[in-house]
């Protein structure tokens, strides 16, 4: 089976893998962030009191690495306000109240003539639809498709993985949109002209799987299914390049210095959204699961305030320990369920009151946290010089290569919060 | 609703803690204890008991004295008092476990500041200290059979005697209580495998090397594995977490160094065995090994003039 080193194993409590993907209720108010993106935030185009459609853009990217900003309703701009946000705490964020009946913006209409468009036209598309990778870091999709001339790609992989336990949005979408990812595919394939193209899926998902071994010969695309064995954090993209085509990303460097451009498969169907339907990024699936009454996996407008989400799955159940915009392994807890689905929401996880009352003990050395860092590095190490405030030390362990996927904390059997540690010592080089 | 905790991810944790690893490691030994009693009878079951009520007490005292949070119930002090009377031989006086189990745990780990910041493996310290401080009464060995001898290793150097494979396995012999039976050390070892909290790489490395250089210096290597403490030593003490190194390489050298050591001590040496002080050599030259098998990160490149360190996207 197709692999890296190191990983973890941990519980994977996929209990919405069946669930089909429902639409949201309808948000009577969204609140659209201005930055969603790695990258420059954008500029609101839009003043309180303006009309604006769905699909509309509210807010243009000022630089090359971010992505312009759509409304995912048509109704009345109520103004710019700063709001909660999952990723950066609070942010500036367009509110827009939602008409009951959605009127789309004259520029969202299909495209017949697909076949015919050029590169860059499609990369321009791809561009002004906001398309960020929807796998969690949103990187804007066109950077990674204009790599610099030096860099020639000749891989592109679509990611499949989904290695975090609980969400299982990426799964549904594979097995009921899986024409549609491999059109988006094939688009990004004619942008990239790769030699080789392949669709990584960790083996818990067989069904998915099939679908696309069926559906690719269906449609003759040269393209390799992979089945990657099922391993927390198989879906990084490091490691997902490292288990299918056995190249390493150089420490500090980028996918495109060996090569490879990796895009995660909502990110393919969103392309296909935006090419064929001339539907900018404007709504995404989300599993919404653990501690509420009925996980689900929900279709849903970017802009929802995660509140409604979380009602409309039945509520929490039980008391409310925390808020996870994302997976349990690299899901970020949040102070607030007022907080907006993004571009980058995966799944929003609720957990009981009860969990994660590991008394911390001092290191007792096992060196599991160094066995399983998928980057190989010494997390432990690393951990204690940060609690010390001696940061070039972190530096000389290569704290700054560490991708904070957790896999360090989820063994450590003294409980030490070493992705804090680690985390607290990159910011601080980073300050530099 | 209450305001929802905050913390770093991940939010999710692996069930194993101190208290598992440790108790998971007494079970494994018990196959050892249980043997030693069974070979050596009642005197036996009593040094093990004293020496773990000891260990238990000196730790909660020296916690509680100054100050700190007991952790007796981790099972860190029951197993070095349990390692320390499994070393021992059934004949000594019961108030050697007893002054050995507070030495093990006051001088061996309290003193450097408690689990996790001890150099040397603490069981062994407190073997040391008594094998220093009354060398007779912990060189008189007995047989199964009541008859008082020599260790097979001891008959081997001094008189050229080589006890056989079958009474080596069975533990039916001279030697430690928890020592002696090689099948039921296998046992409790195999368990350790299974959970993973061992691997192979110390306890490989360590027998690997021992059975390398007695067939380069013309020994049986299948006497050397089975006689004496290795491997009571490369399953239990050499994977020592605290004591052992944390990388990969140094994991391999580290064994290697125990298993080079002791084939020579068992040689060469004054003593007929070799493997407690091989273990506390190389737990002293662990800071040593670690600093010289840096591991370097997946991808790792060498550093030309700037590092490049901005962060990267990922997917997934």
């Amino acid at each position: 089976m197709k692999s890296f080193f190191g990983g973890i194993h941990p519980k994977y409590n996929k209990v919405t893998r069946r669930e089909k993907i429902k639409a949201a209720p309808f948000p009577k108010r969204v609140v659209i962030p201005l930055q969603q993106h790695i990258g420059a935030p954008c500029e609101a185009i839009v003043e309180k009191d303006d009309t604006v459609k769905a699909g509309q853009k509210i807010a243009e990217a000022k630089s090359f690495v971010s992505a312009p900003i759509h409304s995912s309703v048509s109704g009345n701009v109520l103004g710019i306000a700063n709001s909660p946000h999952p990723t950066l705490g609070k942010c500036k964020g367009i509110v827009i109240e939602a008409d009951i009946e959605t009127k789309w913006h004259e520029s969202v209409k299909k495209r017949d003539n697909v076949e015919s468009l050029s590169k860059d036209e499609l990369k321009n598309i791809i561009k002004e639809a906001g398309i960020v990778g929807l796998g969690g870091a949103a990187f804007p999709t066109h950077v990674k498709l204009s790599p610099p001339p030096d860099k020639k790609i000749d891989t592109v992989i679509l990611n499949g993985a989904e290695c975090e336990p609980f969400l299982t949005c990426d799964h549904r979408v594979m097995v009921e949109q899986t024409e549609r990812i491999l059109k988006g595919l094939k688009i990004l394939m004619k942008i990239l002209e790769p030699k080789q193209s392949y669709i990584g899926i960790e083996d818990n998902k067989e069904n998915a799987i099939a679908l696309f071994e069926e559906k690719l010969q269906d449609m003759k695309l040269d393209v390799k299914v992979v089945r990657l064995e099922t391993i927390y954090p198989q879906g990084a993209e490091k490691n997902i390049i490292y288990s299918i085509i056995k190249r390493k990303v150089p420490a500090g460097g980028l996918p495109m210095d060996v090569g490879v451009v990796v895009q995660n498969v909502q990110t393919a169907k969103a392309v296909y959204d935006a090419v064929y339907d001339g539907k900018p990024l404007v709504e995404r699936v989300v599993t919404v699961t653990g501690a509420v009454k009925e996980p689900k996996n929900l279709k849903v407008k970017i802009g929802t305030p995660v509140k409604e989400l979380i009602e409309f799955c039945g509520g929490y159940d039980g008391a409310v320990g925390k808020i996870i915009s994302g997976g349990p392994m690299m899901g970020i807890a949040q102070y607030t369920d007022d907080i907006p689905i993004i571009k980058g929401s995966s799944g929003v996880l609720v957990q009981k009151e009860d969990i994660l009352k590991d008394e911390e003990r001092d290191c007792i050395r096992c060196g599991k946290c160094v066995d399983k860092c998928p980057m190989n590095l010494m997390p432990t190490q690393i951990s204690q010089f940060a609690q010390k405030g001696d940061f070039e030390k972190c530096k000389e362990y290569f704290a700054l290569d560490c991708y904070e996927c957790g896999s360090c904390s989820f063994v450590c059997p003294s409980k030490i919060p070493l992705v804090h540690w680690i985390k607290y010592s990159k910011n601080e080089l980073m300050k530099k | 609703m209450t305001k929802p905790t905050v913390t770093s991810n991940p939010h999710i944790r692996s069930k194993r803690n101190i208290d598992t690893i440790m108790w998971s490691v007494v079970i494994s030994l018990l196959p050892a204890a249980i043997a030693g009693v069974y070979f050596f009878g009642t005197s036996a079951l009593w040094i093990i008991l004293l020496s773990i009520i000891s260990a238990v007490v000196t730790e909660g005292i020296i916690q509680r004295f100054m100050g700190q949070k007991v952790t007796i119930r981790d099972g860190s002090a029951v197993l070095t008092g349990l390692l320390l009377a499994l070393i021992l031989s059934p004949l000594v006086p019961y108030w050697i476990p007893v002054l050995g189990a507070v030495f093990a745990v006051s001088i061996g780990k309290m003193v450097f500041g408690g689990l996790g910041h001890n150099i040397f493996n603490p069981a062994l310290v407190g073997r040391a200290f008594l094998v220093a401080s009354w060398p007779a009464l912990m060189t008189r060995w007995i047989n199964p059979d009541g008859i008082t001898g020599a260790t097979p290793l001891a008959m081997l150097k001094y008189e050229g005697v080589k006890a056989g494979y079958s009474q080596l396995f069975f533990g039916n012999i001279g030697g430690c209580i928890g020592e002696t039976s090689a099948l039921a050390l296998l046992l409790g070892a195999g368990f350790l495998f299974y959970k993973k909290i061992i691997d192979w790489r110390i306890p490989g490395t360590y027998i690997g090397t021992v059975l390398v250089f007695s067939l380069i210096f013309r020994q049986d290597p299948i006497f050397h594995l089975l006689a004496g403490g290795l491997l009571i030593g490369a399953l239990f003490m050499a994977t020592d977490y605290v004591t052992s190194p944390i990388t990969p390489k140094g994991k391999l050298i580290f064994g290697f160094g125990c298993g080079f050591l002791t084939i020579i001590l068992r040689l060469f040496s004054g003593y007929p065995e070799g493997v407690m002080f091989s273990i506390l050599l190389m737990n002293a030259a662990v800071p040593l090994i670690e600093r010289y098998t840096q591991v370097k990160p997946f991808g790792y490149l060498k550093p030309k003039k700037d590092i490049d360190t901005k962060e990267e996207p990922k997917n997934g």
